[in-house]
Formats: C-alpha cells, structure tokens, sequence
C-alpha cells in the first residue's frame, strides 16, 4: 500500500518553490467556482456534481480504508444516514439554517459509524468487512420499513423541503452545485488536515502493523472508532448532497449495496491513501458508463446487431478497462498521473 | 513514458474528444420530434424491457414510415441506456430535455417509477412534461400541484377498485362482500404498500375482512405468508408482486393447496413471464390488465404486416409479439402520439416544444371513436385528460386468466369509480403542495 510519502524523484523540486502549493489550492477553488460559467446544464447536473460528491464519498472510505486500513463495505448505509438526517433535520427543526443541518447529520452518522465500528476491536479484514456489510443492511431495512423516516410518504422518498442558505435558493443546476463544491472543499481541507495531523500518523502506524502501534503508545482501539466516526462524517455528508444535491429526491434504496461497491472501487481505481485520487476514482466510475454510451453516437456500432448486445459490450469494456487499470497500475490513477507528470517533466527524470 | 501510460493519455484524448464532440456528428435533427427512449437493455429487469422497447420502437417505426410521420412531422428516436438505475437516467434526461440537434423534446417518459420521482423537482424547475402510463405517482393525479408529472392511465387505488368490483362480480353482488376475507400479498415496498390504505377503506365500505401480509424483496421464501393465508381462511388473494415474487407465490400457493384460480395477479404480476415460470400451477391464475395482450387487434395486425413480417422490427424473437410488455409498448407510444395530434390541432403540424407537450398532454380525448380509428379497440379504454386530472377521467382494466401457455381475457373493461378516492389524492396532494410551498394552480380553460 502506498503511504502519503512523496516519491524521492520530486521532492528536492517541491522544496525550493515553498507555496506552490497553496497557490495550486487558491487556482483550484478559483476554477472551482468559474465552473458554472462554462459549464451548462448537463454538465453541471449529470456529469460533475455526481463526480465531486462520489469522490467526497470515496475520500470518507479512503479515511477509513486507506488510512487505517479497516475495510468497509457498508459506505452507503452511512450515505443513507445523512441523507435522511438532513431531511427529518431540515423537515422537523426548519429554524436550522443549511450549513447547521448538514453538519448535524454528518455526526448522527458519524455515530452510527462509532457503533458499527465497535466489531473493529476484536475483528479484522474480511470479518470485518461482514459487520459493516450488516450496517449495509440495516439502515435500507430501517429506512424502508419506518414510513416515519420518510415523513409517512406514500412512495417512502425523501426530497428536500427546502434548500437555501440566506434566502439564497440553492435548487437550481448552480445552485446546487455551489453548494456541493464549497462542502466538498470544506471537507477535503479537513481531510488533508486530518491525514497531515497526528492522528493521521497514527491511524497509518495501526495500519501498517497495528501490534506495533499499540506498543509505541497508540490507542489503538480508541483511533480505530475515530476512524469509523471521522470516515461516517464525510460518507454522511456526502449523502445528503447526493440525496439533496444530486438526485433530488431519494429513497433508502438509492444507497443500497451496489452503491458501497461503487465507492469502494472509486478507492480502489483513484489510489489507496490520497484525497485527490478519490476525484479521478468518482470520475472514472461515473463518465466511463456515459463516455461508452455516447461512443454509440459517434461511431457506427450497428454492426454489432442491436442496441441490446450494444449495451451489455459497454459493460464488458468497462469492466475489461476496470481489470487492465488493476494490473497494470495496482497503486490506482492518482500514481499513474504523478508517473505521467514526471515523465513530462525532463528535470525530474535527470534528477532521479 | 511508459507504453502503458501513452495508451492510457490517447484513451482519455479520445473520450475527451467524443464527450465534447458527440453531438456534432450525428444526423441533423431539425424539424423532428423528439423521442428520448430510456432503456433498459441491460440490469435486472432487461427482459420486460425487451419486449416493451419493442413495441415502442415497432410503432414508431410504423408511424414514420407507412404513416410518413404524425401530420407529417417524423419522429426521431434516440436511445439512452439507463440500466434501471436512477443516475443513469438523470444522466438521460439532462441529455435529452432541450432536444437533441435541432429535434424537440415535447415530453419525457421515464419508464421507471423511481426515475418518475426522482424527477419531479428536476421537471418543475425545468418545465419538462414526465409521462408514466400505468407506473406514476397517484397524487400527481392533481395537476394543479404537479403540472409537469403525467401519471397516464392507472393506479393502484383504482386497482383496488376494480380487483373487488371483480370478486363482487363473482360472488353475486356488492351485498355478497360481507363477512368475505381478501388477503393482499404485498411487495414490502413503497408500490407494495400503496394499496393498504384504500382497501382499507373499501373494505370498511363494503364490510369484507381486509388482511394484509407483506412479501420482503425479493419474495423468493413465502412458506409461511402462504400458511398464514391458509390458516385465516382467506377466499381471495390479491397478489401485489414483482419480480421473482410473482411465480414463487403462485407455487408456494399450489403447495398449501390454495387454489390458483382465486389469487387475482397486480399488473406487474400479470405477464407471461410472471406466470410461465410457475408452470402447471400457474393454470387458473388470474391478472389485472391494463395492457391486455393478444394479436387480434387492428393496430397489431397492421404492426405483423408493416413492420413484423417486413423484418423492420426491433424484435429478435417474433413469439414476443402480441405479449403484454410488447402491447404495453405499442400502448405507451400511441398515448405519445397522440398527444402530439392533440397538440397539432392547436399549434400547427410542427415539432413541439416543452411547453406544448405539457398543454397537449393535459387536453387529451382519446375517445371510442378514435380508439376505433386506431384500431385499438379492446386495446386501450377511453383517455381524457384535464389540468384537474393528469391520469385520465376513467380508470378501467381487465381481468386476465393464464390458461397455461397464454392469458385468455375474462372480462371486459371494468370502471374503477373515479369519486371514490378523489378527494383522498387531492388532500395529499394538497399536503405535498404545503411541504414543498407549492402555489396550485388555477385552472383557467
């Protein structure tokens, strides 16, 4: 597994330009926000706001998966507590501006997180892996069963009564995905924050050998619930925005089982242990399906017979793309564009 | 540069280049009529879908090219997979709701419940007419809250109605409902449940015993839902299935020894491939129907000389044809029709835009006569629209027998009575109008 280490190639070239960094940060937000300007509406509704907020979702894993090495397949019932936090939250308390609410359902996920993450102490890897599997489905039994959560509707789906911050209506394309991208950059700061910090050093101690973290002073048991709290947080945020910002109407079984798969190879495919790397993840995941089936637009595929066989050809492409990308690049994308940047970069290769 | 990391920079150029590029090859749209088909040829439920894109697309085809368009506007079909899920088919909509080059979008048919919600909020903002015939949401009824949903032809409080009309209808009168048992098998789902709480009125109405036993997805264990019915002595039972929920009730039924002919199938329980697979035990089981299959109809006979046996259908295999998904197909596409002659008739024989679509699909008459003209008598039931009803005035189905390799049709068209429930679905719609601050409309014309 890679560590947050940077390869030994560059790091002499990082060290003399001190803030490069901040100044790549402050370019990010500012493209950021130009965004909605060039981007229409399709864009903005079907392509990136899905992207960033399954990439937020991936970083919420990674904290967990990546950083602590604890394996979850349950992201999506975390997904499903925000989700439903924010609208009970936003449908019972309305005084609660926005900002509040999504904060509020981020920690009651980040509860349940602590509570499902108690079999963590005594279990590891693929036992594991069964508990969180059983949050999995729970919370799409719970949610499905208990008209209550869903304020007795009919079709037992959620939608937001109202999405505003400051009188500002925030349900249009733009609006939403202001608030999507301002969240997720909140996040990703408290994310890097938190991988930079000690307790970040810690979890990545307990997971390169838990025994010996424990014997240098760790609490292991300790970090590996705020692990599972931390990581609920981010899964539980980015479920209200996925519920709320994306979909606009959701209901318990829009987080089922395939969506936790979904963010776990997001990790998988962006890189273990990186924040950004999630983002390529969420990006393959979610334009390769669409990238496929816009090909059928512009190449004539009609050879192939039908539309059928068509459709089952991009998922076979898709998942042969899924397999090559493993094996030749197990350290996911987010390695294989800092291999492409030092290969364009002449300096870098003398210097190595 | 590794070989492997130039192959993959190529790739992504070229996925760049085709995502920004797409539209621009592909064939001028202009003065077409836009029909976005949402498919699901592939996931779970790809074998209903088969049959039913079929039938879409067979009719269309049939309009286009014997008809030579509606009122001479063509109409161009583009598909977009959505798998069932609901991502994709938000990806499909935020494709297809402003046209697709030069062609018009006048209205956008889901074809998935799910979706159909998912896209309220999305189509009021936008202004994008949501057509569901038979899988939309009942309170969307009024029109007057929800302007831009369609939820055409059927729902389950009519179901309700109509499935104990036909066990009135058995046992000799309303009078004879007394003291009568109907046990209600539901999906335990948000479809499953929706028909708790009118047979819960009716039954109160009529003074049968009203026993509801939920089925968790996906059904396929029912030994003891079964016991329970057999234990409360239950003379009917109304399946509310779907899926693999169907045929193992029907089995599981044979095995308590309940008998077939007395379990009354929901629509989405009521198609060959709901009964076939329950084999011998499925003789006798009865459907409601909606879209009644069968080849004996004018349009399906003028779709096998046309279309089928000119082998320009989107069949692979011809034994599909006439079934009740290939039929739901043909019915789908002929309410998009005609809403678009309706709209014709006040805007000009023209592509229509968003705008009309929504006044067109609100003003439909598709009346005996026009059934007759379209040779789908038996077919379809009358379909009159208004801004006050956005599902149509009279609700009817049919009821269907499995005769153990096809449906054979027991009854005629029976009426759901529209009062009953009226004011139920206006209340909750009214209440939806309050959460979310909507201001009803007023009907003007």
């Amino acid at each position: 597994m890679t560590t947050l280490q940077e390869s030994a190639p560059s790091k002499p070239l990082r060290q003399p330009v001190f803030g490069i960094g901040t100044i790549a940060v402050v370019a990010g937000l500012i493209a950021a926000f130009a965004v909605p300007v060039l981007a229409d509406d399709y864009w903005l509704s079907s392509i990136i706001i899905p992207m960033v907020i399954m990439g937020l979702a991936g970083i919420g894993l990674n904290l967990l998966m990546g950083y602590t090495g604890l394996v979850s397949i349950g992201s999506a019932a975390f997904m499903s507590i925000g989700a439903f936090s924010t609208y009970n939250l936003l449908l019972r308390a309305p005084f609660l501006p926005l900002p509040v609410v999504l904060i509020l359902a981020g920690l009651i996920a980040a509860i349940a997180g602590v509570i499902f993450g108690l079999p963590a102490l005594r279990i590891k890897g693929f036992y594991l892996s069964a508990s969180t599997l059983g949050a999995q489905f729970f919370f799409e039994w719970l949610f499905t069963n208990f008209s209550w959560f869903s304020n007795d509707s009919q079709s037992l789906t959620i939608s937001a009564p109202r999405l505003q911050i400051l009188d500002y209506d925030l349900q249009s394309a733009t609006g939403r995905y202001y608030l999507v991208i301002a969240t997720t950059a909140l996040l990703i700061a408290l994310a890097f924050a938190i991988v930079k910090s000690r307790v970040g050093r810690e979890w990545m101690a307990i997971r390169d050998m838990d025994v010996a973290a424990s014997v240098i002073g760790i609490r292991v048991a300790h970090r590996k619930l705020l692990s599972f709290g931390i990581s609920s947080f981010f899964l539980g945020i980015a479920g209200a925005l996925w519920a709320f910002g994306y979909l606009g109407t959701a209901d318990a079984h829009a987080f089922n089982l395939d969506k936790s798969f979904q963010i776990l190879f997001i990790v998988i495919i962006g890189g273990v242990a990186t924040i950004f790397g999630n983002f390529l993840g969420a990006a393959f995941i979610v334009l390769t399906p669409i990238l496929l089936d816009r090909l059928s637009l512009v190449i004539d595929l009609s050879f192939l017979g039908d539309q059928g066989a068509l459709a089952n050809l991009q998922h076979i492409i898709f998942g042969t793309i899924i397999i090559v990308l493993l094996i030749k690049e197990p350290d996911g994308l987010s390695s294989l564009i800092k291999r492409g940047v030092a290969a364009l970069r002449p300096q870098a290769r003398s210097s190595g | 540069m590794s070989l492997f990391t130039k192959a993959m920079s190529l790739a992504t150029a070229a996925m760049a280049v085709t995502l920004m590029s797409s539209a621009s090859f592909a064939e001028d749209g202009s003065g077409q009529q836009l029909y976005p088909l949402f498919t699901y040829r592939t996931g779970p439920y790809a074998p209903s879908f088969i049959p039913f894109g079929a039938g879409n697309i067979d009719y269309l085809r049939y309009i286009n090219e014997v008809e030579g368009g509606v009122d001479g506007v063509k109409i161009l079909v583009q598909e977009c997979e959505t798998a069932y899920t609901i991502e994709r088919g938000i990806e499909c909509y935020e494709r297809y709701k402003n046209g697709y080059n030069g062609a018009l979008t006048a209205a956008i048919y889901p074809h998935s419940s799910g979706l159909d919600v998912a896209l309220t909020d999305k189509a009021r903002i936008d202004k994008i007419p949501i057509v569901s015939p038979g899988g939309g949401q009942n309170i969307a009824t009024d029109g007057r809250v929800f302007p831009y949903q369609y939820p055409l032809v059927f729902d389950y409080w009519s179901e309700a109605q109509i499935i104990v009309d036909y066990i009135a209808q058995q046992a000799g009168g309303y009078d004879k409902l007394k003291g009568l048992k109907i046990a209600t098998l539901y999906h335990d789902s948000g479809y499953g449940r929706d028909t708790i709480e009118p047979l819960g009125i009716l039954a109160k109405k009529y003074g049968f015993e009203d026993i509801q036993i939920p089925v968790p997805h996906p059904g396929e264990q029912q030994q003891t839902q079964w016991q329970q019915i057999r234990r409360a002595n239950a003379d009917w039972v109304f399946l509310r299935g779907w899926g693999v929920m169907t045929p193992v009730a029907i089995k599981t039924a044979a095995r308590v020894g309940f008998p077939a002919d007395r379990i009354i199938g929901d629509i989405w329980s009521g198609s060959e491939d709901d009964a076939r697979p329950a084999g011998a035990a499925a003789k006798g089981y009865l459907a409601v129907s909606v879209f009644p299959p069968g080849t004996d109809y004018g349009i399906l006979k003028t779709l096998k000389k046309d279309i089928l046996d000119k082998g320009e259908s989107d069949l692979k295999d011809n034994s599909k044809f006439g079934t009740v998904y290939y039929n739901y197909g043909v019915i789908e596409a002929i309410t998009f029709v005609e809403a678009l002659r309706t709209g014709h008739k006040k805007f000009g024989n023209r592509p229509l835009t968003a705008a009309e679509g929504q006044w067109a699909l609100e003003n439909l008459d598709i009346d005996q006569k026009r059934i007759a003209e379209l040779g789908a008598e038996g077919l379809i039931s009358p379909l009159k629209t208004s801004i006050d009803n956005h599902k149509g005035e009279t609700i009817a189905a049919k009821i269907i027998q499995w005769n153990g390799q096809s449906w054979d049709t027991r009854t005629d068209w029976i009426k759901a009575d529209a009062s009953l429930f009226a004011d139920v679905i206006k209340a909750k719609a009214a209440a939806y109008a309050k959460e979310k601050g909507i201001q009803p409309r007023v009907a003007t014309n």
